[in-house]
């Protein structure tokens, strides 16, 4: 899909790619609603250790003991019917190493949205997951001897404990807020990643998340752990088909760069309108280490995520670039946390939001710096465009900085397409979803050409989708 | 084949401003408009082209005969129809090249795309004749332009696009003498027998390097006088008094 010409999907409804679903055929199927006797089902389909069915058990209560974060996030939170969903679906089956062997609907799935065909051209290694469960986990055979491990979250912490119970849940407590406390009751899937000292993995690693089932939430974990001198790429992409109802996703991703090693974490997501999508993502920089994140918000109903780094090593590095589409119905309320703990530490937050129609744009962010350290940097810009009168766009930026050593600066901006712009580029014989997708991919070019090529040309693609559904 | 424009009425709401005008350009010819401030020149280009502010209230304009009234902004522009504007947009992040390249391919069947090294032969060869750096293939369209510099941008879009008729709506304003002339070449370059000019200006000095056909001069939203080149220079050297003259007399 990363090259299909335009013409090639032409069959699929213009609103959303991921627009479509294969009839359900769970083995495994948790229910409505979410108590404790859902906890032990999962724990039992998983056959957790039981260090990982407590941990379950404690965060399910503290999950019902937080409160919505209406106060400060939206209303529409109160619209979230915890009853209403499903928190587990799964076909009982082990992921496959072979397209060949992942069931036929599964399979019709992933091709459509071009995952084989993106594993063949760029991938290290590709973990598919459908619903509750990986359907398809495979890594190349050369990145595999370098000791690299890429496997889904369950076969992680059976497999890897030693590693995994090391770091899972360290760096995003249970607690941090409801929906991480959420996640930690009813997780399963997501990747656990582990690159070897001085391991530089040359190409991306893949997870791709599809939602499948209706009335279901959607809660993977992933963590990602680069040893000293490590180097890996990791790009995760998201689908589900419009429901009339709405679907929850909630997922919570760590990432551990240990001295000198570097993460990046890239996002693509493409839900539907009816999805939440509420993430809670950070990761820790130790020593010269470096995390980075990329992530773009097309799609959902209301998504609120602000990835973070905890610089605690000296010289470490943060970066959080982010691109929000926010068309009629979405809410993107998205920004990024960047905790400085050690001297000479520097983080970069790059935000640009769209706006278009009714969709609402909000950009929040934390730079914390505190006095006792020194030689702290942090640059913060974030842009919005504004395509019609009617779309909104907020920017709460929280800067606290103590003591004098430090430099900040924040930049901010509005723009507008006007309809004289649109007038313009019609007149030079472009369609208006064509005019405006140009207008679009003008404002964030400079952010694109910081992504891996493919991934950018998958991004013009959904904003030009995107834009063919927003006129009429 | 033709640009027809056939007792034209044109309204902002509450106000009319085009008021029946007539005005055909065939293949092969240049037009000049001239008249005072407010006549509705400028509004002439813009309705033409289908400006959403303006709301057509009778008449009709056929491109080679086809009524292109109907037809949305980005479908008479590939149906062969060219609007140098007045004042050019900024669209920041987007190259010259790529904005060409998407004109261009928006006249092409669904999921063809144009022939890169074609295009960018061509693009050059336009450039050279505009005297425009190749550093403007990358830079964003218009972003930053000085006035001339976007005026020959306009230009530059003309001469790739290649449509049947194209409208220069005060091409002239706000470019110095040099500038001016290598405009003007660029335009002289494209005539030819398929294709129709309709030039707006103020002044006439513009038609001493564009040199039109037929003169026409436009009062309140008509089209009052027609004559030859000529015509140009007696507006010049007497305003358009004696031209409201003859009408009072006349009417």
């Amino acid at each position: 899909m990363v090259t299909a010409p335009d013409n090639d999907i032409s069959d699929i409804k213009v609103d959303s790619v991921g627009d479509f679903t294969f009839p359900e055929r769970n083995k495994f199927d948790s229910g409505f609603g979410i108590t404790e006797k859902t906890v032990d089902f999962i724990a039992d389909v998983k056959n957790d250790p039981e260090w990982i069915r407590e941990f379950r058990h404690k965060a399910l209560k503290i999950f019902q003991s937080k409160p919505m974060p209406t106060h400060w996030a939206t209303k529409d939170l109160e619209n979230i019917k915890f009853d209403e969903f499903r928190y587990y679906l799964s076909d009982g089956q082990k992921p496959k190493r072979s397209w060949d062997d992942v069931p036929e609907d599964v399979k019709k799935t992933f091709d459509r949205l071009g995952i084989p065909e993106q594993e063949r051209k760029f991938l290290a290694g590709v973990e598919a997951q459908y619903d509750s469960e990986a359907a398809y986990s495979n890594i190349k055979a050369a990145v595999e001897e370098q000791g690299v491990i890429f496997v889904n979250s369950t076969e992680g912490l059976h497999k890897h404990p030693e590693i995994f119970k090391k770091w899972f849940g360290k760096v995003i407590p249970t607690g941090d807020n409801k929906f991480s406390a959420l996640n930690s009751a009813v997780f399963s899937g997501g990747s656990f990643i582990y690159v070897p000292p001085g391991v530089k993995v040359k190409h991306p690693l893949q997870a791709y998340f599809r939602i499948n089932s209706e009335q279901f939430g959607q809660f993977e974990r992933t963590l990602i752990i680069a040893d000293e001198g490590a180097e890996v790429m990791y790009m995760e992409g998201c689908t589900a088909p419009k429901f009339e109802t709405a679907t929850l996703h909630s997922a919570v991703v760590e990432l551990v760069a240990m001295k000198g090693a570097k993460i990046q974490y890239v996002t693509v997501q493409n839900w539907s309108s009816n999805v939440f999508n509420l993430v809670t993502k950070r990761g820790i920089a130790h020593e010269d280490a470096e995390v980075r994140w990329i992530d773009c918000n097309i799609g959902s109903r209301l998504t609120m995520k602000y990835p973070g780094v905890i610089m605690k090593g000296k010289r470490a590095r943060g970066e959080v670039i982010s691109i929000a589409l926010a068309n009629s119905g979405q809410h993107q309320d998205t920004g990024a946390k960047m905790v400085h703990a050690a001297d000479d530490t520097t983080s970069n937050v790059i935000s640009k939001s769209i706006s278009i129609g009714e969709g609402r744009s909000t950009y929040r962010g934390l730079v914390h710096i505190p006095k006792h350290l020194k030689g702290c940097k942090n640059n913060t810009e974030c842009d919005a465009l504004l395509i019609n009168t009617n779309s909104r766009t907020d920017t709460y930026p929280a800067i606290s900085v103590r003591g004098n050593q430090h430099s900040t600066q924040h930049e901010a901006s509005v723009s507008q397409v006007s309809a004289d712009q649109i007038f313009y580029l019609m007149q030079r014989g472009l369609s208006e979803a064509e005019a405006m997708s140009l207008s679009v991919n003008g404002f964030i070019n400079d952010l694109v050409k910081e992504f891996p090529m493919e991934y950018s040309v998958e991004l013009k693609r959904l904003i030009d989708l995107e834009m063919e559904g927003s006129v009429g | 084949m033709s640009l027809e424009i056939k007792a034209l009425h044109a309204q902002i709401p509450g106000r009319e401003i085009l008021k029946g005008l007539n005005l055909t350009i065939n293949p092969g010819e240049v037009h000049a408009i001239m008249g005072p401030n407010g006549s509705g020149k400028s509004t002439l280009s813009k309705v033409l082209c289908g400006h959403e502010d303006y709301e057509v209230t009778s008449g009709e304009v056929l491109l080679d005969g086809e009524n292109i009234l109907d037809m949305a902004v980005d479908a008479r522009s590939r149906a062969g129809l060219f609007l140098a504007f007045q004042y050019p947009h900024e669209i920041p992040g987007v190259s010259n090249a790529n904005f060409l390249r998407a004109a261009l391919k928006a006249r092409l069947p669904k999921g063809e795309d144009i022939d890169a090294i074609k295009f960018y032969k061509q693009l050059y060869t336009r450039m050279d004749q505009l005297e425009m750096d190749r550093s403007f293939t990358s830079r964003s369209v218009n972003e930053g332009f000085s006035g001339g510099e976007k005026k020959r941008n306009e230009i530059l879009q003309l001469m790739m696009l290649e449509p049947k008729y194209a409208i220069l709506d005060e091409t002239d304003s706000g470019l110095d003498i040099d500038a001016l002339k290598v405009v003007s070449r660029g335009v002289n370059a494209m005539r030819s027998e398929d294709r129709g000019f309709l030039v707006i200006t103020h002044y006439q000095r513009l038609l001493n390097y564009i040199q039109p056909d037929i003169v026409h001069v436009m009062i309140d939203g008509q089209i009052v006088h027609t004559g030859g080149k000529e015509l140009a220079l007696k507006l010049e050297e007497k305003g358009y008094d004696w031209v409201k003259e003859e009408l009072l007399a006349a009417a």
